[in-house]
């Protein structure tokens, strides 16, 4: 998908390059070597990532990144609605990452569509004589209050690295008392440099335990696909999976939004794996290529353009009876999508957005904003990999500012310089923009929104959007400062 | 009454040197000159107070944290007992080897002494006795800041013993460097090995202290140890109890704390080689096997 190069009016590489001047000129020597090569204006041509990443956050600024088991916990492992997903360690961290994503589930009001989760509360005691004896007994008490839970997964927080708890010797005994799967992941949050890692160590734990582990109960076909990296936020995948329906094909297996962990041990038997957050899931995309030689195809359902492109895209893996499918889908749903752009973008043209999202969704939502005539003036993400940002570099129009971790400095000064319309990040970030009077969307939760994912996301992201930048609230705000 | 001021000691040393019988005996020595002391037993293996309580194991401060659910539930009549001589007794006990973390044990059962009032104005002395090896931060927590300020190396004449004894001079200075930390002394335990007395006596004066005392080997302190009991309260009027007494005397008027100053590996070696503890290396033969060399 090559882009055309987009200017925007008033940002050339050198008025981006005097604004990061001028930012890092704030910090001490060291720190602003550091910071400056996280830093650059967007370079389209080239197609490649203008910006350092993956590297140690700074100490003394203020980032926006999790750690490792954020990774683990938060994403991959705690979507998959039929496990129970144990926080090993002291409570915090299990508390806090307790439903606090939005991943919704779908099941049995009660009965099956809520997340299991459990901590091990460590206590004084625990740390000095280790934690394995009652992770044992926790396991097996897990197992009698949720008998319908087909698997655990015990997801290892700090001390239990520090103190050499040995999981992963509990899970396989327990396991075979239990005659279920109980799968150690070793996600201490001390491990690397972001929530990157946890995502890397999950998709391994994946790898090593659940896939190939099961079969399909329903018969095999050509159209079986899997859909990965979907955390059915605020509901992303029912809306995708109903499209994906539409053109024909079954989706098999969910990865790992509203996910099920039998069907993601049977993974290894689709014909397609479409992913949509790269950053989190590709590691065991190209493990399932190399190992059972299924294809795998990024995709992105964020806005009608670049939905009608994943769709063909996704069309040209199958046979002629999908591709006609995917055709007259997008010929179904296209008046009504230019209706809803020709209710918002009258009011949302030429208006500017600023992002800093995880790993994936800042080069993703931008097609989608300027389908509403919006353009981005800047882009950057907390734990994305250079490899993400090579993708990004076409997605953004050329010269804007590019900021991998940015520290809130950093994002509040360019803000007041770019003086955006509407700013899309997370909730440590939000209030800050909306006392400088910036109209602000969570775009971790959708702020409690969703789903955007989709042609039936798009009426609701366009609405989300229009709400929140033509909000009369912005005019009565004066900031004191 | 003149204002006493606690003396907080800290006895380290190689693994089976001694620490535990040599800490015992002089804290025997102390009471015995009317001192008020109390042992904090730093080491899983929990027998540091055997001698002074004549019990084969004390309930241990993690041992009843791990029965009664956290250390908020303890009280400190629970672990701490009174043995031979008025001495108060607390070990902070452990996981067994291989799984846990015995350090934060340590830091857990002193936190428990101090918010529990254990360190009460009656005390003369309160004796440290840590692990053989200072393995992470928690072993090296009865020296924190307001802890032990007077450290005793136990010792011998033996290689191994030696070089221990200088590896724990250099965590001394870490944390000499940065509060009141001082080395008071080495303690030699003999093990009758060659110009042991000249040796140690040696060692000490390059790190910058002194060998208070040097304890000779006899094998009373083992038939007392066997009725768990120390030298002095099985033995009064034995020469090796005389011993204990004598070292328990120099410490109480002990004035040397040093910042010890620790040797480099090669002037260490030097040392052993001129007391011919050790052979000058021959190069040409290191890493070879005896049948090929």
């Amino acid at each position: 998908m090559t882009e055309k190069i987009r200017k925007v009016p008033g940002i050339t590489k050198e008025s981006t390059q005097e604004m990061i001047d001028k930012v890092l000129a704030a910090y001490p020597e060291k720190a602003r070597k550091k910071r400056a090569p996280h830093l650059g204006p967007n370079d389209p041509a080239s197609g490649k990532s203008c910006v350092q990443s993956n590297k140690k956050t700074v100490p003394g600024v203020m980032s926006a990144r999790g750690c490792a088991y954020a990774g683990a916990k938060g994403v991959v492992w705690g979507p998959i609605r039929d496990m129970v997903h144990v926080s090993h360690g002291p409570v915090g961290c299990g508390w806090y990452s307790w439903g606090t994503r939005r991943n919704l589930m779908s099941g049995i009001n009660g009965v099956t569509q809520f997340g299991m989760q459990f901590t091990s509360d460590f206590q004084e005691k625990d740390i000095v004589y280790g934690g394995d004896k009652k992770l044992k007994t926790l396991l097996a008490e897990a197992h009698e209050l949720f008998p319908l839970a087909k698997g655990i997964s015990v997801l290892s927080e700090c001390p239990v690295g520090l103190i050499g708890d040995d999981i992963n010797s509990v899970a396989k005994t327990v396991a075979k008392e239990l005659d279920l799967p109980i799968i150690p992941c070793n996600c201490e949050g001390f491990r690397g440099v972001s929530q990157s890692l946890g995502h890397h160590i999950s998709n391994d734990t994946i790898r090593d335990y659940i896939i190939e582990t099961r079969e399909f109960t329903e018969p095999e076909t050509p159209y079986d696909i899997a859909l990965i990296g979907d955390y059915n936020i605020g509901g992303d995948v029912w809306s995708a999976k109903a499209l994906l329906e539409e053109i024909g094909l079954n989706v098999k297996s969910v990865w790992t939004g509203d996910g099920e962990m039998e069907k993601i041990a049977a993974t290894h038997k689709v014909k397609l794996n479409i992913i949509h957050c790269y950053r989190s899931m590709n590691y065991m995309c190209k493990v399932m290529e190399e190992k059972y030689g299924i294809p795998w195809l990024e995709f992105n359902f964020f806005g009608p353009t670049k939905i009608k492109e994943s769709l063909r895209a996704i069309g040209q893996c199958f046979d002629a009876t999908i591709q006609e499918k995917v055709e007259a889908v997008i010929a179904r749903h296209e008046p009504i999508m230019q209706a809803i752009i020709d209710e918002y973008k009258p009011r949302l043209a030429g208006k500017k957005v600023m992002l800093l999202v995880g790993g994936l969704r800042p080069r993703h939502t931008i097609g989608a904003y300027e389908d509403l005539g919006m353009e981005c003036v800047g882009a950057g993400y907390e734990f994305a990999h250079s490899d993400d940002y090579d993708r990004t570099a076409p997605e953004m129009p050329d010269a804007t500012v590019v900021y991998d971790d940015p520290s809130e400095y950093e994002f509040e000064k360019f803000a007041e310089t770019l003086k955006p319309d509407l700013i899309g990040s997370g909730i440590k970030e939000k209030y800050i923009f909306q006392k400088m009077g910036i109209p602000f969307r969570q775009m971790h939760s959708w702020d409690y929104s969703g789903p955007y994912h989709g042609y039936q996301g798009f009426a609701i992201f366009a609405r989300d959007v229009d709400m929140a930048v033509n909000s009369p609230t912005w005019g009565l705000v004066k900031s004191p400062f | 009454m003149a204002e006493k001021k606690l003396r907080q000691i800290a006895i380290y040393g190689k693994g089976g040197i001694g620490k535990s019988t040599t800490t015992q005996n002089t804290v025997a020595g102390l009471a015995y000159l009317g001192k008020k002391v109390m042992i904090v037993g730093c080491d899983p293996k929990a027998d540091s107070t055997r001698l002074i309580l004549h019990a084969k194991e004390q309930n241990t401060v993690m041992d009843l944290v791990r029965e009664k659910g956290t250390v908020e539930d303890l009280e400190l009549e629970d672990v701490m007992k009174v043995g031979y001589g008025d001495v108060k007794c607390v070990e902070s006990g452990g996981p067994e080897p291989g799984v846990g973390c015995a350090g934060r044990g340590v830091i857990t059962a002193i936190n428990f002494l101090e918010e529990e009032g254990a360190y009460t104005e009656d005390l003369d002395f309160v004796f440290y006795d840590v692990l053989g090896d200072v393995v992470c931060g928690g072993f090296a927590m009865p020296i924190r800041e307001g802890k032990a300020e007077e450290i005793y190396i136990v010792c011998s004449g033996e290689m191994m013993a030696m070089y221990a004894a200088n590896n724990i001079a250099k965590g001394i200075l870490k944390y000499a460097s940065s509060g009141k930390v001082r080395l008071a002394g080495l303690i030699c335990n003999a093990r009758k090995t060659d110009k042991e007395f000249e040796l140690v006596s040696a060692l000490a004066a390059k790190l910058g202290t002194q060998m208070i005392h040097f304890v000779p080997r006899d094998n009373q302190v083992q038939r007392a140890e066997m009725r768990r009991m120390t030298v002095i309260e099985y033995s009064p009027e034995h020469p090796q109890a005389q011993e204990y007494r004598n070292l328990a005397e120099k410490i109480l008027n002990n004035k040397m704390l040093v910042v010890p100053t620790p040797l480099e590996m090669e002037e260490l070696e030097d040392l052993l080689m001129e007391f011919g503890i050790m052979e000058a290396e021959d190069e040409t033969v290191v890493g070879k096997a005896e049948k090929a060399a």
